[in-house]
This record gives structure tokens, C-alpha cells and sequence, in this order.
């Protein structure tokens, strides 16, 4: 195959390209010639396709997110916004923290272990390449069926490739979720979720500025591993007669990956770079693209500079490869020599690989020969935009009509029957002890893991001498954003906050994952437009702004769409880590409070999953501002001793924070319930705004006045005690039987 | 004067930096040593710590062995300078050939992270002189491949030289035999550990504050000497 040169393009314009296959359309294979005025060539081609993809462009959701910026609340935490690598929120004494969650599904689906695994590392890289050292990671899972044989497959690949390469990199994985529902079973989601931080000083972005300084990429050899990953896997439905699409999965290397966070910290350190930019989806066109368009000026890079894993990989395939553990950094001139030193040391490959240049054109060269020759702000930037259609499904108000009133599903109405739902529950796979997956994760290492998973919040200290930690948690309930993606999507949000608080920190910023089917279904757009109108209003309500994230679309195989599921991450902060409040019931004799109103909400629960298989109904209300004063009571009794555990109440309601607390403490609790609350209603409802906290008698007068005079429904509901759980009146259940329950569960179905 | 402790840092170590806390906590200063210089800088004692060095590529540990550091930790554990291997370390003594016997895949196939316990079978190594002989205790275990193996006849020799320094209680965590969490040489100052007791050296963040007792231990034992 001969070379496409730019002088090759102009002269050959009707040579067929193969646009389609790379995933364009007709319509944008047009705009491109556009643009440049002629075909592009090959390379350039390659580039438009995968950046202009619904992956990197987010040419359908575009039009939705940009309420997160619209309607964001006024922070004065917010030192960077949407639009760089991550977001960056100041958590005072100087510190910046950044965060981001993003999905890795299509790739985890076709290949789990490295699917995962490279999930990691590019979340990791986003974190890295704004200044940050990487402090710990989490994981949002969701699985088809838990008795699915497929599941068998996907489950422990990928359990395994987070792990493996999160542990190889020496990143506690402090929490996340683990949720099974059929409606994932061909399209499982791997979301990935890294915390970093640094000083305020330290933050980097990605741009290219000033004529002369040089491009340097730096980290593992180019392959052929990822072509098209963005492109053909991440942005398509799947379908099951296609050919394998296993080569488009990129293979990590988390050894490779440790080195390159070690030796870029040194390289900042030493204030060494101008910008930077990881390679990840896109890989070398995004970088060279998106630094170029970032900055001020052109850039030119020789293509056969870089070093190859694979010597006859062509030029196209070079600037598509999404090849992983690798950086691309702006080093002035001077600097390049201390930069490439600092890369031996690390044993870390580095190569000059171009310039930027006074220009305004970014311009690639093969052996001396010209391949690309684009603005690069067409390629990163602009984009096609879709104002897709969308419309209520005409089967949304059906599906909310069929509410789990106790007409329709029968309810426990006995003691025994009560705690038969209860151990039922406890023992389903979505609510049993995930314990056989977290601990294939090390928690412990760096020593700063102050909570995590089975905590409602991951929490690490970030400065060892003042105490100042961070905390975060990951919530989103798709049955929920099934019934009512708007309210679904708010009350995913809401969980979050209230895991954040519950442990003490005080919610700052969030950060989203937003998996949904194709957006070329209109049901599936309307959800989508629901969802993000309902997470930017409550951001702006709660205060807490959307510092960045993704989308996944196309989660679907053929015509079934995953359920909508909106994942949100909020992060917090907390002065001192030693005031944390950890979920167990630790001490004998202190009185249980139940916080918050309980109705009668059982649409999307728990219990109506396990007992009846039943997904009907409207989800439990929405009220944003009973979760802030929620949070803030929780914060300030975290803060001043009033409080020795917390729980927040959600999937499985009190019942399973019960159960929970219980085993984690290993103490029992007597419970009594409410006169004016049934007691089915009062064990598994699943009112939002609720949480269960144990206070010590000292502190019950101050923790009751608190709630009091700000108006927050404080029920006691009994006491730690013994080795049972006791609901008076209705049944009795020893710990023993509870953990029987409650563990062992999801190693048994993989058995 | 302080007592130096060395903590080496290989490509790919992770449980660096909580080594030099651990040391710090203890009351030594720590010291960090890099596996390219030979030079170890004075210090008094040295810290292999957990991590993947080299990826665990070819074999855990295998690489790591022939670092220019190695040559002179190898040369001054011989001459009797305590040498203290967590983890991934444990597998760089063995490849070294300080420590017998190997580690090799859990026999659960599966990294594994958890609180374990422990028995002080051995209180006056270099290490352990803190505890007391079969004291129980608490640290984190995490490895994918922390299961020891050895010859039968060498791991006779450990148990009657009292070689073995701790062994797993209540759960045999990755199928080591004769539930061997450490081990030492003849002359009590290169321990090999696979558990982590530097992260168990704060309430804050470890399940104990037992695993300290590693690091005074070696602390008494250079002031002593």
C-alpha cells in the first residue's frame, strides 16, 4: 500500500475511502472534506473518525450536559472545570483535589480481564495528567443475571483485571458498587473512578504554547492494540452476528503504568512540563488534536519518531492506537535534556516527537512526507452535534401505573414472614456482603485508608500531619432511573451525598458516569435528557457543581437497552479524619436514632426485586433540601463526638442497614417499631433522606436538641445490644444467622 | 545518634512509603534506597518492601534479585546487618537465596486483602524481639502469591531451629505449608514476613497497631548491639 500523502489527496480526489467502516456517516465524511477542502488522506481520516466519534465527541449528549455548566451552582471550591482531563475542587490547607468516573463497559464485556484492567489505568492517567498524584481508586460495577452462566464469565475477569492492575499500581480501592439485574446481561458496566491530589500550584492542563518548545511522548511503545476502540466498540450497539471485535480491547500494563505516576510526579516536581495530556481513547490523535487546539499556535510531528511495539504498523494505524501507559508532555527546549533524564531514571521510555509551531495547522509527517494537515480545533472541538429526537416511552406510564401497593404484592404480615423477607433480602446477591470481590483489592496500601468498602463512603487522609482527609462514594440505582429517569437520576445524586455525609465529610463536588442504550432510540434519548435535567438541577440545589465525567452510550444489544443508569460520584471533604463515622454498631447500650420520614415507598425496591421479581411503580420522593439538613446534622454530629456510627438508608431500607451495621459492629440491636409505622413499611421502605445512627447516652440530650431546633424527624428506635437482632413484637435473628445470610453468597453462585 | 533504617525502593515497590512511616512510628529515621545504587548509606538496618517489583515479571522477586542494591544487602545480611523482607521482599530473600524456600500462586487463585492473625512463633529474631513467644496478633495480609513452600526436610530444619517466626491462625489465607507466614535465617537478623505489619501501625488506618512491635524490635536490638 503506497503512502497517502496530503499532496497524494489533492490529486486523487475521488479515490474511495473507507469511511463508513471507521464509523462515519455520510453526512460527516462530507463536512470533513469540507473543512480541509479536499479528501483527507488516510491518516487524517483515521484521526476525524475516532475523534468524532460518539466516544470522544459526545455528538449526541452534548446538547443535554451542558446544563452542568449552565445551571452550576456557585462553589468557590471549583478551581477547574468541565473540560480538562478532570476537574479540580480545592479542599483547603492548599490541597486541590481532582477526581473523575468514567465507564470502560464495551471493552470489559468483550475481553473482562483487560477490559477492566485498562478501565483503571486510563482513569488513572486523567487524574495523573492534571498534576495529581493518584491517591486511591473505586469501581461501579454492574452484572447481568448473578446466576447467569455468562455472568460466570464476565464477573470474575473482570473482578480480576481491577485488581490486577489496580493492585500492580499501588492504589487502595476504597469502594464502589456491585449490582446484578439482567438488564445488563450483554452489556455489563465497568465504570472507573481515581482520586488524586496535589498542591494548588501543581495543576496541569493539557495545552501546547509557544513556537519552538517540544512534543514529547513518553511512556510504553505503540502497538496495534485499540484501533478503533473508541470508534467501533464504544460507539456502536452490539450485534450478534458481527465479527469479533476482540483487537479493538487494549492490553495494560500496570508495572508500566506505576513507573509513569512515579516519574511524571518527579517530572512536575521539578516544574518540567507546559502542558500534558494522557493518551487514552484516541490515543495519539487525540493528544497531538487536542493539545494543539488547547494552545496557542500549531504543532508538527514526525509520526515515524515514535516507538513501536510493531514495526509495520502504517501511519494511520499509529495516530489510532490507543496503546495504553502512555503521555504526552510540552517541554521547553531547555528542559527537554533533565526531562529525558528524569524518564531513564523511571526506566521509562521518552522521544521527541515534534514541535509546536507558529502556525495554526497541525501537521504530521511520515518519513519527510506530509500525512496530516488539519486545524486541529476541527478535530478535537468541532465536532458533529446532534439534537437527537427523543419522547416519553409509550410504555413509562404503564410501567409507573404498576405500583408494589399491597393489593398488587403480597407483603409480609407476620413476624416470621417479616423476618424470612428480611434474611431473603440480606441474602440476595445485589444486597449480600461483597466481600469475596473487595477483597481480591488492596485496600491498605500508601497507609492512608481511613474508610472503605463495606463503609458507606471510601475516605483517605491526605495530610498526615493535619489530618485533612477526602471522601468519596458512588451511587446510582437504575431500577430507580427506569421508573423515572429525572427523579432516578436525583436520587442517585442524593444516596451519594448522604454516603459522603453519613462518614463525616462535608460534599463538595460530583462527578457522573452516565450509561444508557443507543441514542439513536428516541425512549432511550428521552431518558437520557431526564436524566441529566434532573442531576444538573439537583447539583445546583445541593451546591455540590459537576466537575466532569462521561458518557457511555450504545449500552444495548440489540434492540434492549441496558436500564437507564446514571452513576454519581460526590466527593468530600473532612478537616479531621479521626472524627470519621464508620457504619458498625460498636458499642453495647448506645440508643438507635432513625432520621428522617418513612413512607410508604416501595416502587424499585429491593423487596420487590428479590420477593416478586416486580419493577413497577414511582421511585421513592425526592427532597433535596431534607437531604442537606440531613448532611449537615450528620456532619456536625461526626464532628462534635455525638455520634460513634452512621448509616445511610437506601436499597433494602432499614432492614438492611440494620443488618449491616450489625455484622460490621458485631453487636445486636433491639428494635422497636414506631406506633404510627406498619411494620413491613418501617423495615423496607425506602424513603430517600433517611439514615440510622447510634449515639452515645452522654451526647442523646445535645444530638436530640441539634435535631430539634433544625427541624429533623429523629425517631429512637432501640439500642445496641447482644448478639441478635430483635424487632419487638415481630421477630428475633441472631448475628449468626444473619452472616450465614448475608456472606458467602456471590462466591456461591460463581461456584 | 538515630538509628537508620533503609527502606529500598525497586521499579514497581508499593509499601515504600508505609515502610518509612512504619519506621518513623517507631522512632528511627528512615532512609530511602534506591535499587540502582549500591551504596546503602550508613543505615543501620534495611526494609524490603511489598509491591510488584519488576511487575513480577518472569518470577516474583526474580528480577529485583540482581539489582546492584541486592549485592551489597546481600553482602551485609551475611555479616549480620538485619534485613527485614514484607511481602514481595519476603520473595526478593528467597530469590536471594538468604531465605529457603519459595512463594509461590495462592492456592485460592485469588489476590487476597485481609485482616489476618497471626502467632509470634519465634520472639528473638532481630524483628520480633518486641513480642513474646506466641503472642497473637492482628496486621493486614494482602498477596497473590504469598503461599510458602519448601522441601520437606527444610521446612523440618525451620521447625527445629525454631526458624519459623510467625504462622497463620484461624485461616490458612493462600495454602502455605504448615501455615508459614515467616520465616528467618539461622543467625535470627534476615526475616521474611508475607503478611504487612506496616499497615498496622496506626489506629487510624490499620485494623491493629500490632504490627509496630517489627519495627521497635529492631530499634532495641541495634541499641543493644
Amino acid at each position: 500500500m503506497s503512502l497517502d500523502t496530503v499532496k497524494n489527496a489533492e490529486q486523487t480526489p475521488d479515490a474511495a475511502q473507507p469511511w463508513a467502516e471507521l464509523g462515519l456517516k455520510e453526512d460527516e465524511y462530507a463536512r470533513i472534506r469540507e473543512i480541509l477542502g479536499r479528501r483527507p488522506t488516510g491518516a487524517e481520516l483515521a484521526m476525524y473518525s475516532v475523534m468524532w466519534s460518539e466516544h470522544c465527541s459526545y455528538k449526541s449528549s452534548k446538547v443535554h450536559l451542558k446544563q452542568f455548566g449552565e445551571k452550576a451552582p456557585a462553589s468557590d471550591a471549583m478551581l477547574v472545570g468541565i473540560g480538562e482531563n478532570a476537574g479540580v475542587v480545592d479542599v483547603g490547607q492548599g490541597y486541590a483535589v481532582t477526581f473523575k468516573v468514567e465507564s470502560h463497559n464495551h471493552p470489559s464485556y468483550i475481553e473482562p480481564y483487560q477490559g477492566a484492567a485498562t478501565g483503571i489505568g486510563g482513569i488513572v492517567r486523567d487524574i495523573l495528567a492534571m498534576g495529581a498524584r493518584p491517591v486511591a481508586v473505586m469501581d461501579p460495577l454492574r452484572f447481568g443475571a448473578a446466576d447467569h452462566p455468562d455472568t460466570r464469565r464476565v464477573l470474575p475477569g473482570i473482578v480480576a483485571g481491577i485488581g490486577g492492575y489496580g493492585n500492580c499500581l499501588g492504589l487502595p480501592n476504597i469502594g464502589g458498587e456491585v449490582v446484578f439485574d439482567s438488564c445488563y446481561q450483554g452489556n455489563p458496566l465497568v465504570n472507573a473512578l481515581c482520586v488524586g491530589v496535589m498542591k494548588h500550584e501543581d495543576i496541569h492542563l493539557a495545552q501546547a504554547s509557544g513556537a519552538g518548545n517540544k512534543v514529547i511522548l513518553y511512556g510504553a511503545r505503540t502497538g496495534g492494540d485499540g484501533i478503533g476502540g473508541v470508534s467501533v466498540l464504544a460507539s456502536e450497539t452490539f450485534d450478534a452476528t458481527g465479527p469479533a471485535k476482540r483487537p479493538a480491547v487494549q492490553v495494560g500494563d500496570p508495572f508500566q503504568e506505576k513507573l509513569l505516576i512515579e516519574c511524571t510526579l518527579e517530572i512536575f516536581a521539578e516544574k518540567l512540563v507546559l502542558g500534558i495530556q494522557d493518551l487514552g481513547g484516541a490515543g495519539l490523535s487525540c493528544a497531538t488534536s487536542e493539545l494543539a487546539s488547547a494552545g496557542s499556535g500549531g504543532m508538527r510531528v514526525e509520526l515515524d519518531t515514535v516507538p513501536l511495539r510493531d514495526s509495520s504498523l502504517s501511519p494511520e494505524e499509529i495516530l489510532m492506537s490507543e496503546s495504553q501507559e502512555r503521555m504526552c508532555a510540552i517541554v521547553e527546549p531547555g528542559k527537554v535534556d533533565r526531562f529525558l533524564e528524569i524518564c531513564e531514571k523511571w526506566d521509562v521510555i521518552a522521544t521527541v516527537i515534534g514541535e509546536v509551531t507558529e502556525g495554526e495547522r497541525l501537521e504530521i509527517f511520515w518519513h519527510g512526507e506530509q500525512v496530516v494537515d488539519v486545524p486541529p480545533r476541527t478535530v478535537a472541538h468541532d465536532g458533529p452535534v446532534y439534537n437527537r429526537p427523543y419522547a416519553r416511552p409509550s410504555w413509562q406510564d404503564a410501567l409507573q401505573a404498576d405500583a408494589p401497593t399491597a393489593e398488587r404484592l403480597l407483603r409480609p404480615a407476620t413476624g416470621e414472614a417479616l423476618k424470612e423477607a428480611l434474611l431473603q433480602v440480606a441474602g440476595s446477591p445485589n444486597q449480600a456482603s461483597k466481600a469475596w470481590i473487595t477483597d481480591q483489592y488492596d485496600r491498605y496500601v500508601i497507609g492512608n485508608t481511613v474508610l472503605a468498602t463495606p463503609e458507606d463512603s471510601g475516605m483517605v487522609r491526605i495530610d498526615e500531619e493535619t489530618n485533612l482527609g477526602v471522601s468519596v462514594a458512588t451511587d446510582g440505582n437504575g431500577r430507580y432511573a427506569k421508573l423515572d429517569p429525572y427523579a432516578g437520576a436525583q436520587l442517585a445524586l442524593a444516596e451519594a451525598y448522604r454516603n459522603v455525609a453519613a462518614g463525616g465529610a462535608k460534599p463538595l463536588a460530583v462527578s457522573d458516569c452516565l450509561n444508557f442504550g443507543s441514542p439513536e432510540d428516541p425512549d432511550v434519548m428521552w431518558q437520557f435528557a431526564e436524566a441529566t435535567r434532573g442531576l444538573a438541577d439537583a447539583c445546583l440545589v445541593l451546591g455540590t457543581p459537576v466537575t466532569g465525567g462521561n458518557v457511555s452510550l450504545y449500552n444495548q444489544t440489540g434492540d434492549v437497552a441496558i436500564h437507564p443508569t446514571p452513576v454519581v460520584a460526590v466527593l468530600g471533604v473532612i478537616d479531621d479524619v479521626t472524627r470519621r463515622t464508620p457504619i458498625g454498631f460498636a458499642e453495647e447500650g448506645q440508643h438507635l436514632y432513625l432520621l428522617g420520614d418513612t413512607a410508604d415507598e416501595l416502587g424499585g425496591s429491593a423487596w420487590s426485586q428479590v420477593v416478586h421479581g416486580h419493577l413497577g411503580g414511582l421511585p421513592p420522593k425526592v427532597d433535596l433540601e431534607r437531604e442537606r439538613l440531613l448532611g449537615e446534622i450528620l456532619i456536625a454530629a461526626s464532628r462534635d463526638g455525638m455520634i460513634d456510627a452512621a448509616h445511610d438508608l437506601s436499597d433494602g431500607g432499614l432492614a438492611q442497614a440494620l443488618v449491616e451495621s450489625c455484622l460490621k459492629g458485631g453487636n445486636g440491636a433491639r428494635i422497636v417499631v414506631p406506633a404510627e409505622l406498619d411494620p413491613f413499611v418501617f423495615l423496607f421502605s425506602e424513603s430517600a433522606g433517611r439514615a440510622v445512627v447510634s449515639v452515645p447516652r452522654s451526647e442523646e440530650l445535645r444530638f436530640n436538641d441539634m435535631c430539634g431546633a433544625r427541624g429533623l424527624p429523629a425517631t429512637r428506635i432501640g439500642v445496641v445490644d447482644g448478639d441478635v437482632l430483635e424487632v419487638q413484637g415481630q421477630f428475633t435473628v441472631s448475628l449468626a444467622e444473619l452472616k450465614d445470610a448475608h456472606t458467602g453468597v456471590i462466591e456461591a453462585l460463581l461456584a | 545518634m538515630t538509628t537508620r533504617v533503609g527502606v529500598v525502593t525497586f521499579p514497581g515497590s508499593l509499601d515504600d512509603r508505609d515502610a518509612q512511616r512504619a519506621v518513623r512510628l517507631a522512632g528511627a529515621e528512615p532512609v530511602a534506597l534506591w535499587h540502582r545504587d549500591k551504596d546503602l548509606h550508613q543505615v543501620d538496618a534495611v526494609v524490603l518492601p511489598g509491591g510488584f517489583s519488576y511487575g513480577d515479571y518472569l518470577r516474583c522477586g526474580a528480577i529485583s534479585r540482581f539489582s546492584p542494591v541486592m549485592d551489597t544487602i546481600i553482602e551485609q545480611a551475611k555479616l549480620g546487618m538485619p534485613v527485614l523482607g514484607i511481602c514481595n521482599g519476603f520473595q526478593v530473600l528467597c530469590e536471594s537465596h538468604l531465605l529457603p524456600g519459595a512463594l509461590t500462586r495462592n492456592d485460592s487463585l485469588h489476590f487476597i486483602c485481609r485482616d489476618q492473625k497471626l502467632r509470634i512463633e519465634n520472639a528473638n529474631t532481630a524483628w520480633t524481639r518486641d513480642y513474646s513467644a506466641g503472642q497473637e496478633i492482628v496486621v493486614p495480609l494482602k498477596n497473590g502469591e504469598g503461599r510458602f513452600v519448601a522441601d520437606q526436610h527444610v521446612l523440618d530444619e525451620l521447625e527445629a531451629e525454631g526458624r519459623v517466626v510467625a504462622r497463620y491462625l484461624d485461616l490458612n489465607p493462600n495454602g502455605s505449608y504448615r501455615d508459614i507466614a515467616g520465616i528467618t535465617n539461622a543467625a535470627g537478623n534476615v526475616v521474611g514476613l508475607m503478611p504487612h505489619p506496616e499497615h498496622a501501625v496506626e489506629p487510624l488506618t490499620g485494623p491493629t497497631t500490632e504490627g509496630l512491635g517489627f519495627f521497635t524490635s529492631v530499634l532495641k536490638q541495634l541499641v543493644n548491639a
